[in-house]
This record gives structure tokens, sequence and C-alpha cells, in this order.
């Protein structure tokens, strides 16, 4: 393997890392409001974060690459504070890749705290816990096989995204060459021997990754 | 003296449900709460705690947990809940649960802690996980539970209608020791009567998300508009006291004002004992004269106060004044006809059986 590659490898686990340690921060909030909110905009927030799921890759990248652009909303702030476009930039990425992950972490965070259900949270309640106690100490010791889901299953999404990268972040190695860009590069550049190194480590991590969330989920379940 | 628990809450629970009380329950002893299902008895007590929110003014042990500028969180307010179903976290043991409690709580003696844990018998449970325990433990230690907070007030939501009635039987004792050591308010809400009969000295009556009576129980569970699930299940609660005992026969005798019963004799009650007991209406028979020849071992010379047609036209509900009880007796429109009765007709009371309630 190349310096590149290593450089690749190590923006790729740095890339994921912040991004999953900030979702599963700003996910939580999020999934506990759409879970208890009865606000009827509460099922629009919901589309809203579904929805990368289900546009390509490239839609998010294009309309966030506007969004950067030196008169795109966020560009405006950007400029405003004194900093540079986000677009090429490793900030950039991993703004895209907030979004991007963003119902990988959700999803999974709601539907464990909806199977814990309202009654232990209230029990908690007449018991004298206030509401961060009772996140601590019913939610999270109730729902944690979801939250860890929702960390493995953000973590991998991040390390597997193409698209988004290439739309927002192109191909600059130590800035914004992730793993799977510099993959294309190599097949592009038909050094296949590189491109099997790189696949075949990717198909690996993502095993070692998933088959240990898979295999503790009751079998018969389709979900984790 | 302690301060009345005055209530005045209104919450818009649904389009077609709309709870409004606006009543005062006294500051000591077990206010049962009874209705029909869907009364709005369990709504009533989720307001109460805060974990419904009603527009209003609650005011317990003297603080204010709700008015129209304040809104006591639910844990911030003084008061023990007994869910109607399980409701230990399942995540913690036992003994986990009461120390969920006394972590959060105003410190609780250990004396006062082994005392609740004897009082409930869950001193054997401690170690258990809330899954392997009975319906019946897991209300025990709910309870248990709820006392670990020292609260200022108890709320139970039918802590028995998930259990059979074995475990029931269980629980109730608790319930009643508890009657009798409990310094703090209760209130149990119940759509069985007969447990409220048994433990309440107090009752609100709901329905449809208004307090429709409220009163000392015997009053009002003796009154005639007094709601029962079934018109078998009419009757009058009358408090006595053990008089003499029988031994020969196993019978004592329960003097009341009025008059006297004789029930089965108990092993573990005394002379002297009070005794709360409950007389259907159904049990009661009528006769214009007593017959040496019956069977009947209690005959109360009675005076009829009114008649009235039952739903269904073939009975009657006639009231009798014994001594100044109110009595109940059912019987036919061909009987009431037959002989003749009528309001101030003098007559004997016949009692198949009586309930001992407690």
């Amino acid at each position: 393997m190349t310096e590149s590659d290593f450089a690749a490898i190590t923006l790729t686990i740095t890339l994921a890392t912040t991004v999953t340690v900030l979702l599963m921060l700003g996910g939580t909030p999020l999934a506990l409001w759409l879970g208890r909110s009865p606000s009827r905009w509460a099922g629009v927030v919901n589309a809203l974060v579904t929805l990368p799921l289900v546009l390509p890759p490239t839609v998010i990248g294009f309309y966030l690459l506007i969004a950067m652009g030196p008169d795109g909303p966020i560009g405006r702030i950007t400029s405003w504070m004194g900093l540079t476009t986000l677009a090429f930039s490793f900030p950039g990425l991993v703004m895209a890749s907030l979004i991007y992950s963003l119902p990988f972490v959700v999803q999974p965070i709601s539907n464990a705290i909806a199977s814990v259900g309202d009654r232990p949270v209230e029990v908690a309640a007449t018991l004298g816990a206030g509401p961060v106690d009772r996140f601590f100490t019913v939610i999270m010791p109730l729902a944690w096989r979801g939250f860890l889901t929702a960390a493995v299953l953000g973590f991998a999404h991040t390390v597997g995204e193409f698209g988004i990268v290439l739309m927002i972040g192109g191909n600059i190695p130590g800035e914004t060459q992730v793993i799977s860009v510099l993959i294309f590069e190599h097949v592009e550049a038909l050094d296949y021997a590189s491109a099997h190194i790189l696949s075949g480590l990717m198909i690996v991590f993502s095993l070692i990754v998933l088959i240990p969330l898979y295999w503790r989920a009751n079998p018969g379940r389709l979900l984790p | 003296m302690t301060a009345n628990i005055q209530i005045k809450l209104a919450s818009r629970v649904s389009s077609t449900f709309h709870l409004s009380v606006d009543t005062e329950v006294p500051g000591t002893g077990i206010t049962g709460i009874f209705g029909k299902s869907g009364s709005g008895k369990t709504t009533f007590l989720r307001c109460i705690a805060g974990l419904l929110h009603a527009e209003g003014t609650l005011v317990v042990a003297g603080t204010t947990w709700q008015d129209p500028s304040t809104f006591v969180p639910t844990h911030k307010r003084s008061l023990g809940y007994v869910f109607q179903e399980q409701s230990l976290l399942p995540h913690l043991s036992v003994e986990g649960n009461l120390d969920y409690v006394a972590k959060r709580s105003e410190s609780i003696s250990r004396t006062a802690r082994s005392d609740i844990i004897d009082q409930l018998g869950i001193g054997s449970l401690l170690a258990r996980s809330p899954e392997k325990l009975s319906g019946g433990e897991r209300q025990r230690v709910a309870i248990a539970r709820a006392l670990m907070r020292q609260p200022s007030l108890l709320l139970m939501d039918e802590p028995l209608a998930s259990l059979d009635i074995a475990h029931r039987e269980e629980i109730l004792p608790y319930l009643e020791t508890l009657h009798d050591s409990l310094a703090v308010p209760m209130l149990y809400v119940s759509h069985a009567s007969e447990e409220i009969a048994r433990i309440a000295d107090h009752i609100l009556v709901m329905d449809d998300g208004q307090v429709v009576d409220s009163g000392d129980v015997s009053s009002v569970m003796n009154a005639p508009a007094f709601p029962t699930a079934s018109q078998d299940d009419v009757g009058v609660l009358i408090t006595g006291k053990i008089g003499e005992r029988d031994d020969h026969w196993h019978l004592d005798k329960v003097l009341f004002p009025g008059g006297e019963i004789w029930v089965r004799s108990h092993p573990e009650r005394n002379v002297g004992q009070k005794l709360r007991i409950r007389i259907l209406a159904k049990d009661i028979s009528l006769s214009l004269s007593e017959h040496e020849d019956s069977s009947f071992l209690n005959k109360l010379p009675a005076t009829i106060t009114a008649i009235s047609v039952e739903d269904h036209p073939a009975m009657q509900r006639v009231r009798l004044d014994v001594g100044g009880n109110t009595l109940f007796a059912r019987l036919t429109s061909r009987s009431v006809d037959h002989l003749n009765l009528a309001t101030g007709t003098r007559v004997v009371a016949q009692i198949k059986s009586v309930a001992i309630v407690n």
C-alpha cells in the first residue's frame, strides 16, 4: 500500500469518527423529540430526516454544493465568519456526511426509545427522577442496543459513502480523498491491484462491524 | 387536623372526553375513587401526578402543586404512584428498584426502610429480577417502592386489577394494614366496590369525567343512587362491633346501632373488635310476620321507606329502615304486589347471608 492509501484510510476513519460522535450527540435529542412531540411538524421533520435514504447522493451533494457556494446560504455564513468556502474541504465533507448518515442514526434510536415505551419513563418520574436523570438511568439502560446499532450504522455508512463525497469534497489527498474515492481513482487508472487491496479491506471491515450487530439480534427479526 | 387536598382540575383529553373535577378530599386516610371503566378515574389520577397536563389548581399538604402560574413537574411532586400493570424498572433488581427511589428522595432511615420491607413481606425477594416475580409480588414491591419515597400523597391506580383473585387476596391484607399505619393520605382508584368498601374511609364517585358523589364511604355506598356494576351488587355497608361469641354454634353477634346480626365466627376475630359487613339486596327477603319455622338466622324488624322499580320491570328495590340503618331488599314486582307492600309497611327482613368485609 502506498502513502496515499494510508492517508485515505486515516482520513476516512477520522471523518467517520467525527461524524458518528456528532450524530450521536445531535441525533439522540432529535430522536427523543420525534418520539414524544405531539406537534404535527414532527412528521415533516421525520420525512426530512429520512430523505437521504431515498434520494440519490448526487442530489443532496448537488444542493449542498450550491448552498456552500459563495452565493448560497451556507457560503454566506462562512464568508461572513471570515472562513473560506466549505466545498472541497474536510469540514464540508463532515457536514455533508452528517446529513447523509442522519437517518441511519436517528431511526435505530427512535425505534429503541419507542420500544421502551412511556411507562418506565413515567414510573421514573414518579420516583423522583428528572428528565436528564430519566434518560441516563432508564432510557439508556433499556435501549442501549439501539444506541449501539445507531453508532455502528452511522460509522459504517459514513465510511461507505461515495457519491456525496465526490460532489462536495472532490478528490484532494489528505483533505477529502477518502477510501471509496481513492478506489475509484485506482480503477480509473487501471491500477486493479491497489483497488483490490482497498476494496478487500472495506469488505472485511464492513463484515467485522455488521456481523456482531446482527448476530446479537434475535433470530427471526429482520432489523437489529 | 391535616389540611384537605384541594383539587380543581380540568383537561380536554379528547374531543369526546373532558375531565372536570372540583373537590376536596381529606388529608388523612384512604379515599376511594370509584366509577365504571371510562369514567376518567385513571385520567384524574394522572393529572394529580402531573403525568397529564390539566388546567387548574392542586394543593397537597399545604404545598401548591399546580395553579394557573405554577406547574410542579411529576418528579418534584412528593408522591408515590402504584400503576395498574407491572411497573418495576426491568433492568434493576427488586432492591435496585427500592434504591432508585431512596437515592432521589429525602434520606429514609434504615429502620423505616426495613419496616416497609417487612410490612410488605418482600425481604426474601430483594435480589430477584422483576421478571422472576409473580404478579402479586410485583405489586407488593411497587407499593413498597412508592412508600420508600415517604410521600405526601399516595396514588394507587387499580393496583389489583391485573391480578387474579388469589393474588388480590394476597395484597388486600397489606393494604388494610397500610390503612392503619399510614400517616399520609391515599387516593385509591378502583372499579370494584368491594375493594373500596374494604379499605377506604372516603369515596369519590366518578362518571364521565366528573365527580358525581362524594363523602363518607358507608353513607355514599348505602345511598340508593350508588352506581353498581350490576343490580346484583346493590347492598349496604354496616359498621358494627362483635358483642358476644357463641362457641357452641361458632357464631359471633355483631352489634350495630339499631340491631344485631349473627355471623360466622373466625379464630382471628375477638369480641369487642370492630367489623364492617356488607349485606346485599339480593340476600334479603321480606315477610309480614316473624316465622319461627324458617331457617333464617337473622331476622330484623324493619319499616319500608321507599319502593322503586328497577330497569327490568319484574324487579323492585325496597328501601328499609332498621333502627336508623338503611337496608335494601330486592324483590319481584309480583311479591311486592302479593304482600301488598308500600311505604310505611312494617315487615321482617330475613337475611340469607352476610359478607364480612373486614
